[in-house]
């Protein structure tokens, strides 16, 4: 049965407008009209009446519904179109609202929906040219023909009778897919392989593994200890699939952050280092060293997220991932599935926290890039999609998304950088009990909630320990569906408080056999049985049960006793459990399926058993450019340009889309000021309604600043994060950061000449992330790192910038004495905190220069920003100490565009004018910072670009000094009464009165007595708003 | 506030993607009454708990995904499970709100306006722009409705956070609801006085072109209140996103946010229960 409903023509459909308006702006100039109809197709389900079908999908007062007969009955009936798209899922791919109509068919119809039947849905678009043939090639951006199909119609088509069918092909019980398989376990003689043999198996089998790593597996399948359990187990020496998988999964990149725990021999200027696990050495030890050992710091590294302590009885949870690779394939289903799927770690924390706000920090290629390598999707596609992902995933779940950022870089064409972080809440003591621990016991069931297991996300974990290539898996792709999480989360929160389990943790890479893999640690051994598993369809062989990342699932370890009331609970909230096991202190992973043995690994092996790798690093410094040939543009042009860099505009229309304020915890909003659009540098939240303690989430990236010197890229980006807490009103002694890394692959091969360049870059931004935590103090307590984000496309391989995303979520004693961005009050004064550099390589400046064609090398052939991290730390406190006396009006970080972007953004949130003398701007003494690490050897960092000299000279001081984006400086007003205090304040401190805020609608720029240049905060506001 | 006899015990409906129940509950307690979240599935097992309650609540969220229509399959459940329950939770003076998708819900099932029995008469659709949008608005209130919920309240700054909003309905419909009061809760803007009238406001003021840029509905007896906007997101001035830039006499207008509404069912509530 085929039902179709659509708008009433004189209601009007907003979707449809929306789509009419952007392909007529693209690349359908002549299109007249679309409508939308959404398409529910049922088959196999006895009782079912079309017109019920058609009460249940159809708003009777604003659409109408149709049943489509199979065979034509309009014969001879003209369309009013020209041509019909329906788009529907390919067979195996996830669709909620399928899910939701089976479930209404069931609990409102009440009929007997049986397995076989097929539920489906579809979205038909019929399109009406003003005049000429429309070009099926632009109805390409209306679906990915990964994971849709998109039949299309010509008006000719319909007239002769042809018709959009009553089912799709799918993968319901109907006979579809393959039988049940329960002997087909492969196995492999991997104890006698040769080298070639082995490299085979892992590239046949997308192991993914190295061939040091499959040595390891050999040797282990070869020792005679082994064999003789697996003997007395009932089980050959061959290993079978399913433990191969479990092996490759567990060990995967992905996994096991093998680059950041490898040895790596680093060379740089003539002189070579030894480095034991960079993880250990410059993040692990500094989080210990920057413990305040007062209990703020709950649980770091080793659980899901990161714990800290936000007051007597509250623990706040923080963790970011990347969901890069399924991105780049469908960016929708990538984006959403990162989402839910960085929301499960947080549900999975401890006994399990409430998710209280999402971030997300997104990487792109320009929308209008026009050269796009064959097998990638249009940058455009990739934003419109992610953006769409993040709405859906975010607003659907109940979680205020709150903060982030959209870069914009043409060498995220061939990965984007999809970061997706979420906070959680959880009380300090559950039951009695610390609530950030949870440990299962030997005797506990191992126990599965939530979604059912399908052919989805196979192989994730090891696919995004590879390079993107034109093969890449298509089963890697899933699409998380927030509402059946919503009803697992709720269940779940509901068994915590109640006591029903006892440790948790959430299936993302890997499955289950990640979850439990990582969950018998404790208890030292786990017991599982596959068929027990319930699945989407049959045919799964058993590795592809245990290796699945099917979406909306967790793993229990429920005390047998809790069961029978945690089923009941279940069943009631429409959540499945299964008993897939249970855990052992066998010091082994034994998987059975039918009772026959099909896994048996010991456990030791399975998280010890890795060799460590042994990488090669080599430095080589930058050059500075020796002149940088372009003419220098006024200032006055330059930052209304600047102002419409996508990388700067005002990201409201599409962060408006974004649920910001749910669960009504949000004080501090993304758009700030008085017309509620001005950037706010960070989000301020109340977690607790009863307490007007804060906490403020903010984010540092920058990965241009890469091209010179990943170490100054770290420590900009944590200066950069750190900064915006603080300009957000936050305690600089009271934060906690993540580290998510996202790298080109560092690893040297024949394809990948400069991978120990890039290994080289990957050890100095460690080091930089560490000389900055130590100079503010700032813990690490979780972070990820992604080793791969190349593609190889044609033989060309196109890598992203080094990237590093550092998120602080941090303390605010008394949000009341929060603080936004925009000037407040004409006659207020503003202050710049921190001294200038007049650095420009990889500013926004020098990019804009570089794209003019000023050129590309000369962007990047200047020393990149610094920060001189224990001097701005000083002035950080006393900027905090100055706000929670009440004196700062404003304060706004000075980062992407400078002082010149920072006080334009002042004044377009306060719709205020204002007035900024550059010879009173604090300018710092020539030497650029040293950290105590630069360099194990103290190697000098890369010369300075030479001092630019002659006729430019004037416009260049100007606009070194407006648009320098040298680190640790914020731009502040406080009110002209305060001005004094702030002066004494700041005394012997780089701090100075530059300006004050305006009532003439005006920004204007002073060179002592000089006007420099001036501009019209309307017109700025305009510029700043129009872009995306 | 009412004393303890007579504390009003709200129900909240939560489960299946509702996802304002916690707020919902703070703006209750803090207009002193007491709440309970009830999940839909043990409400539907055991309807008769429908009794113990004042007020009746369903908050905003995406029930069901909004899969098959935003608010649509809760709705369908409700009316094919708790029909005469609710029912008879109005005839005995009970309260009803709707926020959002609960407002989507009650204009499902026809409990608002309410005009000719419990059937949909009119529709919340896709927003004209096609896209879901969080941004704060001004909304007035009708002081002639006889809305049990808005009573004294000209107007106030809420947010909508919504994708399908826009109310439409046949004109005579319209014209039903002008006439009986019904349509208390409409978009204005800052600039607007109380008696400019029904004339378009545009976007972003009216954020889903709303015919007469109607944010509300109640039902003839003034008991039963759905509005698009959250009430329950604006409790105190911190969470208005201009507090930082309000002078003074303003802030300490922000200081009650919405919470006079709330206050005005709980008195309701306690009134009718204090008669009964």
């Amino acid at each position: 049965m085929r039902v179709e409903v659509w708008y009433r023509d004189e209601i009007g459909d907003g979707r449809a407008a929306r789509l009419l308006a952007s392909l007529r702006a693209g690349a359908l100039p002549a299109l007249a009209a679309v409508r939308i109809r959404d398409v529910y197709l049922v088959t196999g389900v006895a009782g079912l009446q079309a017109c019920r079908l058609q009460e249940l999908v159809c708003d009777r007062v604003a659409q109408e519904a149709a049943v489509a007969p199979a065979r034509d009955p309009e014969t001879g009936a003209e369309p009013d179109w020209d041509l019909l798209l329906e788009v529907a899922v390919k067979p195996g791919v996830a669709d909620p609202v399928a899910g939701t109509l089976r479930d209404a068919l069931r609990t409102v119809l009440e009929l007997a929906v049986p397995e076989s039947a097929l539920v489906q849905t579809a979205r038909q678009y019929r399109f009406s040219m003003r005049s000429g043939t429309l070009d099926r090639a632009a109805l390409g951006a209306l679906f990915n023909p990964l994971i849709q199909s998109g039949l299309v119609l010509s008006a000719d088509d319909w007239r002769r009778g042809k018709r959009p069918p009553q089912q799709y092909p799918g993968v319901g019980g109907n006979g579809a897919g393959r039988s049940t398989v329960a002997d087909r376990v492969a196995r492999f003689a991997i104890a006698g392989m040769s080298d070639r043999q082995l490299t085979d198996l892992s590239a046949q089998r997308l192991l993914a593994l190295s061939l040091g790593e499959l040595h390891a597996v050999r040797d282990y399948y070869r020792s005679p200890t082994v064999r003789g359990r697996r003997r007395a187990a009932g089980l050959d020496a061959a290993a079978t699939d399913v433990e191969l998988e479990m092996i490759a999964q567990t060990w995967s990149e992905h996994c096991k952050h093998k680059i950041f725990n490898a040895t790596i021999e680093y060379h740089e200027g003539g002189r070579s280092e030894t480095i034991r696990s960079l993880f250990d050495r410059c993040i692990r030890a500094t989080t210990h060293e920057v413990d305040p050992g007062d209990g703020f710091l709950r649980s770091v590294f080793h659980d899901n997220s990161g714990v800290i302590e936000f007051d007597a009885e509250t623990l706040l949870c923080f963790k970011a991932e990347t969901h890069n690779s399924p991105s780049a394939l469908d960016p929708y289903g990538g984006a959403i599935t990162g989402i839910v799927g960085v929301n499960r770690d947080i549900i999975g924390t401890g006994r399990g926290a409430r998710p209280i706000f999402n971030t997300n920090v997104l990487c792109f290629a320009p929308p209008w890039l026009e050269e796009v390598p064959n097998g990638l999707l249009p940058p455009r596609a990739v934003l419109e999609g992610v953006h769409r992902g993040i709405v859906d995933g975010g607003n659907q779940s109940g979680i205020p998304t709150v903060a982030g950022a959209v870069l914009f870089d043409p060498s995220f064409v061939g990965k984007p950088l999809v970061f997706c972080g979420t906070g959680g809440i959880m009380p300090s003591s559950l039951l009695g009990t610390p609530a950030w621990e949870a440990e299962p016991c030997a005797g506990d069931l191992a126990v599965m909630v939530g979604g059912r297991i399908g052919r989805d996300g196979i192989h994730g974990a090891t696919f995004s320990s590879l390079a993107l290539d034109e093969s890449s898996p298509l089963s890697a792709v899933q699409i998380g569906d927030p509402i059946t999480q919503k009803k697992m989360s709720d269940f779940l929160l509901e068994a915590r408080d109640r006591g029903l389990y006892r440790a948790i943790t959430d299936n993302g890479a890997g499955g289950l056999s990640s979850s439990f893999g990582e969950m018998a640690r404790a208890c030292g051994g786990v017991r599982l049985e596959l068929e027990r598993a319930p699945l989407k369809y049959h045919g799964l062989e058993p590795w592809e049960i245990l290796v699945s990342e099917s979406q909306e699932r967790m793993s229990l370890a429920v005390p047998p006793a809790h069961y029978d009331a945690l089923a009941a609970l279940a069943q009631r909230r429409e959540v499945e459990v299964t008993v897939l096991g249970e855990f052992t202190a066998d010091g082994t992973v034994e998987v059975r399926y039918a009772d026959r043995l099909v896994a048996l690994i010991d456990l030791e092996f399975l998280h010890e058993g890795l060799p460590e790798m042994v990488l090669q690093a080599h430095w080589e410094p930058p050059r500075a450019a020796r002149s940088a040939a372009s003419a220098v543009p006024p200032p006055e042009e330059v930052l209304p340009r600047l102002l419409a860099d996508p990388n700067i505009a005002s990201k409201e229309a599409l962060v408006r889309q974004y649920d910001h304020e749910v669960q009504a915890l949000t004080v501090g909003k993304p758009f700030v000021g008085r017309c509620m659009d001005g950037p706010g540098d960070g989000a301020v939240l109340q977690p607790r309604p009863d307490s007007l303690r804060g906490i403020t989430v903010t984010h540092g990236i920058c990965p241009w600043y890469s091209a010179w010197d990943t170490y100054d890229m770290a420590m900009c980006a944590v200066d950069e994060a750190v900064r915006a807490h603080v300009a957000c009103g936050g305690d600089p002694d009271r934060m906690a950061a993540l580290d998510n890394f996202c790298w080109p692959d560092p690893i040297a091969a024949p394809d990948n000449p400069d991978g120990a360049h890039k290994l080289a870059q990957l050890v100095r931004a460690a080091r930089g992330l560490r000389a900055a935590c130590l100079a503010y103090r700032l813990p690490l307590i979780s972070g990820k790192d992604s080793m791969k984000n190349d593609a190889v496309v044609e033989g060309r391989r196109i890598s992203v910038l080094p990237t590093l995303l550092v998120s602080v979520l941090g303390i605010i004693e008394d949000l009341r004495r929060s603080v936004s961005s925009d000037f407040k009050q004409p006659g207020d004064r503003i202050f710049l905190v921190g001294a200038d550099r007049g650095e420009l390589g990889g500013s926004a400046y020098a990019r804009l220069l570089a794209d003019s064609g000023g050129g590309a090398a000369a962007a990047w052939r200047q020393a990149c920003p610094t920060v001189d991290a224990p001097a701005a730390m000083e002035r950080y406190r006393l900027l905090h100490a100055a706000m929670r006396a009440g004196m700062v009006a404003s304060a706004h970080d000075v980062s992407d565009g400078g002082l010149a972007v920072a006080l334009a953004e002042s004044a377009i949130g306060g719709r205020l004018g204002a007035r900024l003398d550059l010879a009173r701007v604090p300018v710092a003494s020539a030497a650029r910072p040293e950290a105590a690490e630069h360099g194990a050897d103290g190697t000098a960092a890369p010369d300075r670009a030479p001092p630019i000299s002659g006729a430019r000279a004037p416009a260049a001081r100007h606009n070194r000094l407006l648009f320098s984006e040298t680190g640790g400086r914020l731009l502040v007003s406080v009110p002209a009464s305060a001005a004094g205090r702030m002066a004494e304040h700041f005394a012997g401190h780089d701090c100075a009165a530059v300006g004050e805020v305006a009532d003439d609608g005006r920004v204007t720029v002073m060179d002592t007595a000089a006007t420099v240049a001036t501009w019209q905060v309307e017109a700025l506001v305009r510029v700043w708003q129009t872009p995306l | 506030m009412a004393d303890t006899a007579v504390t009003v015990q709200v129900c909240i409906v939560t489960g299946f993607g509702i996802n304002t129940e916690r707020e919902m509950a703070l703006a209750f307690e803090l207009a002193g009454a007491r709440t309970a979240g009830l999940h839909v599935n043990d409400l539907i097992a055991d309807p008769a708990r429908l009794a113990g309650f004042g007020i009746f609540v369903v908050p905003g969220g995406f029930s069901f995904g909004d899969h098959i229509g935003s608010g649509a399959m809760l709705a369908a459940l409700m009316a094919r499970t708790l029909r005469e329950p609710l029912a008879a939770f109005i005839e005995r003076g009970g309260l009803v709100l709707g926020v959002c998708n609960g407002f989507q819900v009650l204009v499902r099932m026809g409990l608002v306006p309410g005009l000719d029995g419990w059937s949909q008469s009119v529709a919340l659709v896709h927003n004209d722009s096609g896209r879901y949008e969080d941004r704060w608005v001004e909304v007035q209130f009708d002081a002639a409705a006889p809305c049990m919920w808005t009573q004294g309240i000209p107007r106030l700054a809420l947010p909508v956070r919504h994708g399908e909003g826009k109310l439409v309905a046949p004109a005579n419909l319209l014209r039903r609801i002008d006439a009986a009061h019904l349509g208390v809760a409409r978009y204005t803007t800052v600039a607007a006085t109380a008696d400019s009238g029904p004339a378009t406001v545009p976007y972003p003021a009216n954020p889903n072109g709303s015919l007469r840029n109607l944010a509300g509905l109640c039902d003839p007896s003034g008991q039963v209140f759905g509005l698009m906007p959250h009430p329950e997101a604006f409790l105190h001035r911190h969470h208005h996103p201009t507090w930082r830039n309000a002078p003074p006499d303003q802030l300490a207008a922000m200081d009650d946010g919405a919470l006079q509404l709330f206050r005005n069912a709980v008195r309701h509530a306690a009134a009718r229960r204090t008669v009964g």
